[in-house]
């Protein structure tokens, strides 16, 4: 059975499409992790779901839909130039609004219950040939825009006051960076659907920068942990029946967890120097041991 | 404007002994609101001003004015000879110190080499004279042995260092710092303040530093610009920091006090009117 399948044409297509998808996905995530824009992540998604059912309703594509939806939420987060908690109630306020919209949208389908299981958990089966095209043309784009704006993406997420001082359009990369991460977004949510999108845009990259302080080498190895979450959950999916989307979630949570447990032993090394501060652990009354993680955690402001 | 185009700037100094940075009654200010007028300073090669002044006297807006990321509301701001122009590399930035996230995948080597090449297109190639200049950066504030260390878990003292390196490293003409001793340790302080002037020594760069640590900078600041209430005074540190100038420039009574080779300064207010004019102005220009 397994064997046929991985025959079969539509394996081939969900293949491509989940490979494409991750690479966009697993360049992005360092990006997305540096500036703590998880939230954001999860609010273009929502939208996307929006703009995937108002497409649904006047007759577009799914994806050209969420495409449509993510972009206008992408664009709007960017031109708001918000920042800290005030961007992340911002976003909080816009992802509810356009989910509720959604909602009202999906619920004029016919296909209400499919469509909207498809949308939030993932349907990468369903992707047609003419999908792939598609999905691939729109991540050449931003592949190309993103090699364009990489040196100066860094540093105006690494350091944006000397960024600024240096030359940077810190202003318009703020700007841009969204509209990209949107596009690459509206892609993600044919694979893993839109409540599980941070499983490939923020969590191989919280794994790799658990791994290595080298830049270059955080963005591959959070391409190729996305790569593998990706392909390998698709299929594990056809040789044990359940969700694609939920072994795309297993196998990149797994990642994270061991490159959690093995890198901080190495971290212990490089914070030996004499003036590092220990680590403070708190302890509350329920005993469980509670550490705030800064840049995985979607509400992390 | 294209970034690629910055690394260009004129080559050699504007004119043989002229000032690094001239201002001629300047004025500067956000909307209506002026932060202070008519400043008159030059800044010669090889010196080393240290602009005091309490939180909002508009110490950071000097030096935006000098970045060229806003412009005077009067008068006349002259850098190497010309109107300041964002992004030149003749101009060294450190800017006000933030703590880096200890998980951020990021080396010494990286964040030096960002003030190399961070502002131009593409994704860059590795380039082994890039490499030796980073190195040399490196070398001359003295952070080789952690430099490929994760920056976010290095101390702040560290930090500023390849901070230093990352400003240097474009072998700028002027020096800018804002508080670059800021939450720092007595020790980290004195070697800050060490390299901003071997720097200035060995390679004649003016330094202009904004700080509220009085007493650090004083053996090694040739003047002090000290602001206070949109009015300014400059001088050498034993001409500016007496009772006298400075109950002037504060309009009320303000003792300088010296005690055991140490300045304290007492009776001046804390902050000034509008405390919140710095932060404003920067957060301005962040975004």
């Amino acid at each position: 059975m397994f064997v046929e399948l991985l025959g079969t044409h539509f394996v081939h297509v969900a293949l491509a499409a989940g490979a494409v998808v991750a690479v966009l996905a697993g360049l992005l995530g360092p990006l997305v992790v540096v500036r703590n824009n998880a939230f954001a992540v999860h609010g273009i998604a929502e939208l996307g779901l929006t703009g995937a059912a108002g497409g649904l309703l006047i007759g577009l594509d799914v994806m050209t839909g969420a495409l449509l939806g993510s972009l206008t939420v992408g664009l709007l987060l960017g031109l708001l130039g918000l920042r800290g908690r005030d961007r992340d109630t911002a976003t909080g306020a816009l992802l509810a609004a356009g989910l509720g919209l959604g909602v009202l949208f999906l619920s004029r389908l016919h296909t209400y219950a499919s469509t909207g299981f498809g949308l939030l958990f993932g349907n990468i089966t369903a992707v047609s040939d003419a999908q792939l095209t598609r999905l691939t043309i729109v991540a050449a784009v931003v592949l190309v825009a993103l090699a364009l704006l990489w040196r100066p993406l860094w540093f105006a997420s690494v350091d944006a006051d000397a960024a600024q001082a240096r030359g940077v359009p810190t202003r318009a990369l703020a700007v841009a960076f969204p509209v990209l991460l949107a596009a690459a977004v509206a892609e993600t949510i044919q694979v893993t659907g839109v409540l599980l999108i941070l499983t490939l845009v923020v969590t191989p990259a919280a794994a790799a920068q658990r791994l290595t302080a080298r830049p270059v080498h955080a963005v591959a190895v959070s391409v190729a942990l996305a790569l593998a979450a990706t392909l390998g959950g698709i299929l594990a999916s056809l040789a044990w029946d359940a969700p694609t989307s939920f072994f795309i979630a297993v196998l990149s949570f797994a990642a994270y967890l061991i490159a959690r447990l093995t890198g901080t032993r190495t971290a212990a090394h490089t914070r030996a120097g004499p003036e590092a501060a220990p680590r403070t652990t708190v302890t509350p009354a329920d005993g469980g041991a509670h550490r705030h993680e800064g840049t995985s955690g979607a509400a992390a402001g | 404007m294209s970034p690629h185009h910055l690394g260009q700037g004129p080559a050699g100094p504007p004119e043989a002994g002229g000032p690094v940075v001239r201002l001629e009654h300047v004025a500067a200010g956000y909307g209506h609101r002026a932060v202070w007028s008519d400043l008159t300073l030059d800044v010669a090669p090889r010196e080393l001003v240290a602009v005091l002044g309490a939180n909002g006297t508009g110490k950071t807006t000097l030096l935006r004015l000098l970045l060229g990321q806003i412009s005077p509301t009067a008068g006349r701001v002259g850098v190497l000879g010309a109107p300041p122009r964002r992004g030149s590399p003749r101009v060294g930035y450190v800017p006000q110190q933030r703590a880096l996230d200890s998980e951020l995948p990021l080396r010494g080597v990286d964040l030096v080499r960002l003030g190399l090449d961070g502002h131009r297109w593409g994704p860059g190639l590795p380039s082994a004279s890039a490499r030796a200049r980073v190195g040399r950066a490196l070398a001359a504030v003295g952070a080789e042995s952690y430099a490929t260390a994760p920056v976010g878990r290095l101390s702040g003292g560290e930090q500023q260092r390849l901070r230093l390196a990352q400003a240097l490293v474009s072998d700028p003409v002027l020096l800018l710092a804002d508080e670059p001793l800021a939450s720092l340790d007595l020790a980290s302080q004195q070697q800050v303040m060490t390299l901003l002037d071997a720097r200035r020594r060995d390679a004649d760069t003016a330094v202009v530093l904004v700080t509220h640590e009085v007493n650090p900078v004083l053996p090694y600041a040739d003047r002090i610009l000290y602001l206070a209430g949109g009015r300014w005074a400059a001088g050498p540190p034993t001409d500016v920091l007496t009772s006298e100038t400075l109950s002037l420039l504060y309009g009320a009574r303000v003792d300088v006090v010296r005690v055991r080779g140490r300045v304290a300064i007492v009776g001046a207010p804390e902050d000034a009117h509008h405390p919140d004019h710095e932060r404003a102005g920067s957060d301005d220009g962040g975004r």
